[in-house]
Parts: structure tokens; C-alpha cells; sequence
């Protein structure tokens, strides 16, 4: 594989029961680019974002990152590696400090706490949390919670940050905040894939988008040609978009 | 970034190091005037107390880096301590090796104790955890009881003679006692203020808070619970050591009922925990009034200094879940 290509999953199937959430999925993630992974709700997103997260081992398939086997490495094993994440709904560590959530992201890379606690500051100055370091992280507000979550991923210094519905359930203005922050991440060379639900935010942001539909990968382009594509529009869009 | 930026983070830094630094300065003024108490208190059975509060301050502070760092709440470090005091005596009185010695091996042995246990249970969560440490300790009670060749439900006596450092045996002025109690807290405390700015110390309490979310930024949750618990065993089995040579007999009750695993998580969780001083606080005011509530009402039998642990646990728990200690740290909003 060329080196351009920073992590690809290969006929990655998940199967619960007799519920297949993934079947046959085969992507590939560009390192640099902005990724978003899209799909009405039950269409597989989250099954394929936890098998590349490694919170789950799917039932078949493989995922490579930077051409090495990664399908059955641990969560932790993967963020030395190079892979971080975001939760849907923020898991801040409320007993400590802003900071201290940050230095545990940071602690990967810096053994010494001095120097994790310096690489912590610095991230939170780069996604503007720098004025409430010292806050407990139980005391943020819903949008700060995400921006923490974000900064904690780039603390371990990823080179793939996996994010998931990071925009969704803000308000417009938060989004556009929320939206530069990811132009803010990718400027640091980090490959981003978003996982969204809501369309209309993700198309004005991402490079490419891969469109899933009941498990199986529906169509991959670029935002202009994801929605001009008729599958897609009837999958997922439907009457909406074309109202809009 | 910018130089001012630079500057901040800095300036950050360094309130962070001075606020670490005044913390040790407390500790060394606390620990300084605990230790000219036994100047102005001649008394023995006050002296009694002391001790044994100091004692439960250093095991407690222990149990606190397991349950109260890394949030694994164990019922059964009575194992531990149990594992200790028998360590400590079967090496004095059947080998003659000194107790200094046979402390550290009973901290050795019930900290790979702790890790082989811990394989089993740290699979297990919150309150299935603590299920599974109350049994195990049980299951060690009886095994202990039926047990010959440590003198199974009768015991151990040490035997008297000279008063020496080395045997630990004092048998007419405890304040020997007392400094080593005290210098058991001491370095336990030190041993938890080092830790806690360690990455183990973060990623202890990244795992209490919310282990996937610390798996995913590279936390090893599994190793981290391990390695707290075989601190905690290590430190409990020292005090159980020095327990043994302190009341000179010990019987499998006396050193690994129930109510001991009890009285280890109690005062950090009266005091607060996690915390630096938590433990010790709660054991200043629970050790003292449980010698008092048995010398007034009568031996521990009756179980009435449970009702009154009971009692205020449930008083704290309603006023001030994060413990005592929060009532004076509220204003800096950190952690003591």
C-alpha cells in the first residue's frame, strides 16, 4: 500500500446475534485529510468508529494502520500508536482539573509529569481552554466538555483523531466554533475522521465522505459528489435536502 | 505561541511546584507536633491511643492508594494486614529473625498476594469488587484458623524479654511504639505525596473516574489497578507487622476479622478519599472515639462502636460525601 493511505479496514464485518451492524466494510483513510464517516441513524457508524477505536474487536475482517495489524490491539496499545478518540457524550475525568484531564492524554508521550503538565498547557492554549485550566473539568459548560475531549486526544499527540458527533446537539455559533477547532487540529497534521449524523455541518468541513447505509458502505467522494448521489439521497437524505 | 504565552505557562508551572512545595512544609510542621505529644502525655493508655491512631492513620493512608486514588474499593485488606502480623511473628518467634525483616516480607509477600488476586478480580466492577475482597479476606481467615503451623485459632505469643530496637519489644515505655508508628505514617504519606504527581498517580485516578475513557488515551487500566493494589498490600502489611510485635499475641481474630478491612477504609473515607490527608484525619477522630466507646461501654463485642462508625459514615455521606477534608479545602477548590 502507498504511504499516503494512513489507515484502511479491510471486509471489517461486525455481527450481534443475527444483526450484522457492519458487513464487508472496506475503507481507506488519507493521511492529512479531513474524513467524515456519515449515514443515517443504525447505519454502522459507530460499529466501524469502535472497531478502529478498538473498543470493540470485530467479527471479521482486519483494520491496518500504517500497514500493521491493529484489529485485535487494545484501545491503549492504539493511542501510543497514533489513534485517538473522542466520546459522543463527553467522559471528562470530573475529579481533576481541566489540566490534569489534558496531562493524562499527555502522560503517553511525556513520562515526567512536569513535562506533561507543560505539553497539557500548551494544547489547551492552542484550543483556546488555556483560561480555564485550573476549573475542575466537572464545572465546564456541554461545548467546553468536547473542546476538553478534543484537547486530551491531541495531548497523545495522534496521528488519526477519530471524532464522534463531536458537533452534534450545539448551537450554530457553537458549531462554527466547533468547526474551526477541527481546521485547528488537521493544521497540526493530524488526519481527523468525524463521525456525524447531521449532514449540512460535516459537508461544508470535510474533504471526503464515505456514506454507510445499513452496514455496508454506500458511496465515498467528495462532498459535492456525495450530495448529488441518488443512493445517497434516497438512503438518507430524502426529501429534506432536496428541500433545502 | 507567543512569549507571552510562554510566560503564562511558566508562571503556571511554577505556582504549581510552590503549592507542592507548601504541602510538604504543612506535613513537616503536622508531623513535627504530632511528635512532641508524648512529651506532655505520660499517660499509658492515652499513649495506647496515640499509637494505635497513628497506626490506622499510615494503613489507612495505604488502603487510600487502592480505594481512594484508584478507586478500587477493597473490603478485605485485613488479608494484608493478617498476612503481616503473621509474617512478622512466624519469622520472630519460630526463626528468630527480627521484625524489621519479617514486616517487610509480609509486605513483599501480600503485595504478589495482591497482584495474583488482583488478576482475578479487577475484571470485576464497583460493587462486585468489593464483594470479592470481603470473601477472599474470609476465605484467609478461616484457611489461617486451621492452620497448625501458625498456631491456627490459638495464636502466637511473643515471647518477653528484653526491651530492644531490634525485637521491637518495649514492654515498659511505649513510646517507642509511637515514633515508629508515627514514622510509618510518614513514610506512607510521603510515599502517596510522590506518587500523586507521578503518572502512576494520574493514571490511578484517571481509572477511578472513567477507565474507557483512560484506555483510550493510553492509560493502562489493568497494570495501573495492579500496581496500586500492590502498594496498598505492601504498606497494610508493614502495619500489620508492626501491629504483631506492638500487642506482642496475636490470634487470627485479632488481626484479620472483618473489622479490621472495615477500620483501614473508614477513616479515608470519613476524611475524604484520595486525598493526601483524608485518612489521617479520619483516623484522629475515629481510632480515639473507638477506644473511648469501648472503654466507657465495654469490648467491641457488644458492636456498638459499629453502630457509631455506621452512623457517622452515613452523617458524612449525607453533609459531605467528599469527606471531612473538603471542609477545609473548598476555598483553593483543589485537592489537599
Amino acid at each position: 500500500m502507498t504511504s499516503d493511505i494512513l489507515l484502511e479496514t479491510r471486509g471489517v464485518t461486525q455481527r450481534f446475534g443475527g444483526l450484522v451492524a457492519n458487513s464487508d466494510v472496506s475503507i481507506s483513510i488519507k493521511r492529512g485529510e479531513i474524513l467524515g464517516l456519515i449515514g443515517p441513524n443504525g447505519a454502522g457508524k459507530s460499529t466501524l468508529f469502535a472497531a478502529i477505536s478498538g473498543a470493540r474487536v470485530p467479527t471479521s475482517g482486519s483494520i491496518l494502520f500504517e500497514g500493521v495489524d491493529i484489529t485485535q490491539m487494545p484501545a491503549a496499545e492504539r493511542c501510543r500508536l497514533g489513534i485517538a478518540r473522542t466520546f459522543q457524550v463527553p467522559r471528562s475525568f470530573d475529579s481533576m482539573s481541566v489540566a490534569e484531564n489534558v496531562m493524562i492524554g499527555a502522560f503517553v508521550r511525556h513520562a515526567n509529569s512536569t513535562r506533561a503538565r507543560a505539553a497539557a498547557l500548551e494544547v489547551l492554549d492552542y484550543v483556546g481552554l488555556d483560561g480555564r485550566a485550573d476549573a475542575t473539568a466537572g464545572q465546564l459548560t456541554p461545548p467546553e466538555k468536547r473542546r476538553l475531549e478534543v484537547a486530551r486526544a491531541i495531548a497523545t499527540e495522534p496521528k488519526l483523531l477519530l471524532l464522534d458527533e463531536v458537533l452534534t446537539g450545539l448551537t450554530p455559533s457553537e458549531a462554527r466554533l466547533g468547526m474551526d477547532l477541527v481546521r485547528k487540529v488537521r493544521a497540526r497534521g493530524i488526519t481527523v475522521v468525524m463521525v456525524e449524523h447531521v449532514m449540512e455541518i460535516v459537508m461544508q468541513l470535510v474533504d471526503r465522505a464515505i456514506v454507510l447505509n445499513l452496514g455496508k458502505l454506500l458511496a465515498e467522494g467528495s462532498p459535492a459528489e456525495i450530495v448529488r448521489n441518488e443512493d445517497v439521497i434516497t438512503a438518507y437524505l430524502g426529501d429534506r435536502h432536496r428541500a433545502a | 505561541m507567543t512569549d507571552s504565552t510562554l510566560t503564562s505557562l511558566k508562571l503556571r508551572g511554577d505556582a504549581f511546584i510552590a503549592k507542592r512545595r507548601r504541602q510538604l512544609v504543612v506535613a513537616a510542621l503536622v508531623f513535627a507536633a504530632v511528635a512532641c505529644l508524648p512529651l506532655g502525655i505520660r499517660d499509658v493508655y492515652l499513649q495506647n491511643v496515640l499509637i494505635l491512631t497513628l497506626l490506622y492513620a499510615a494503613v489507612s493512608q495505604s488502603w487510600n492508594v487502592l480505594g481512594g486514588y484508584c478507586g478500587q474499593i477493597s473490603l478485605g485488606h485485613a488479608l494484608y494486614f493478617g498476612i503481616g502480623a503473621y509474617a512478622a511473628s512466624v519469622l520472630y518467634v519460630n526463626y528468630d529473625i527480627v521484625p524489621w525483616f519479617g514486616m517487610v516480607v509480609g509486605g513483599v509477600l501480600s503485595a504478589v498476594l495482591a497482584v495474583g488476586l488482583g488478576f482475578m478480580t479487577f475484571r470485576l466492577k464497583g460493587h462486585y469488587f468489593a464483594i470479592a475482597t470481603l470473601v477472599i479476606a474470609e476465605i484467609g481467615l478461616v484457611l489461617v484458623h486451621n492452620w497448625d503451623f501458625v498456631g491456627g485459632a490459638l495464636g502466637i505469643q511473643w515471647p518477653f524479654g528484653q526491651d530492644s530496637i531490634w525485637t521491637l519489644q518495649f514492654a515498659r515505655d511505649k513510646v517507642p511504639y509511637f515514633y515508629f508508628a508515627l514514622g510509618l505514617l510518614v513514610v506512607v504519606w510521603l510515599v502517596t505525596y510522590f506518587i500523586e504527581n507521578s503518572r502512576w498517580g494520574f493514571w490511578w485516578r484517571a481509572v477511578k473516574d472513567d477507565p474507557e475513557a483512560a484506555e483510550s488515551l493510553g492509560v493502562e487500566v489493568f497494570r495501573s489497578k495492579l500496581a496500586a493494589a500492590a502498594v496498598s498490600a505492601f504498606f497494610t502489611a508493614v502495619g500489620g507487622g508492626f501491629y504483631a510485635a506492638f500487642v506482642s499475641y496475636i490470634d487470627p481474630e485479632s488481626v484479620m476479622s472483618f473489622r479490621f478491612s472495615l477500620l483501614f477504609a473508614l477513616p479515608a473515607v470519613l476524611g475524604g478519599i484520595g486525598t493526601l490527608w483524608g485518612a489521617p484525619l479520619g483516623a484522629a477522630i475515629l481510632i480515639p472515639l473507638t477506644e473511648i466507646t469501648r472503654s466507657y461501654l465495654g469490648g467491641s463485642g457488644s458492636g456498638l462502636d459499629l453502630i457509631i462508625y455506621g452512623a457517622l459514615i452515613m452523617v458524612v455521606a449525607l453533609a459531605k460525601p467528599e469527606g471531612l477534608l473538603s471542609l477545609f479545602t473548598r476555598k483553593s477548590g483543589g485537592k489537599a
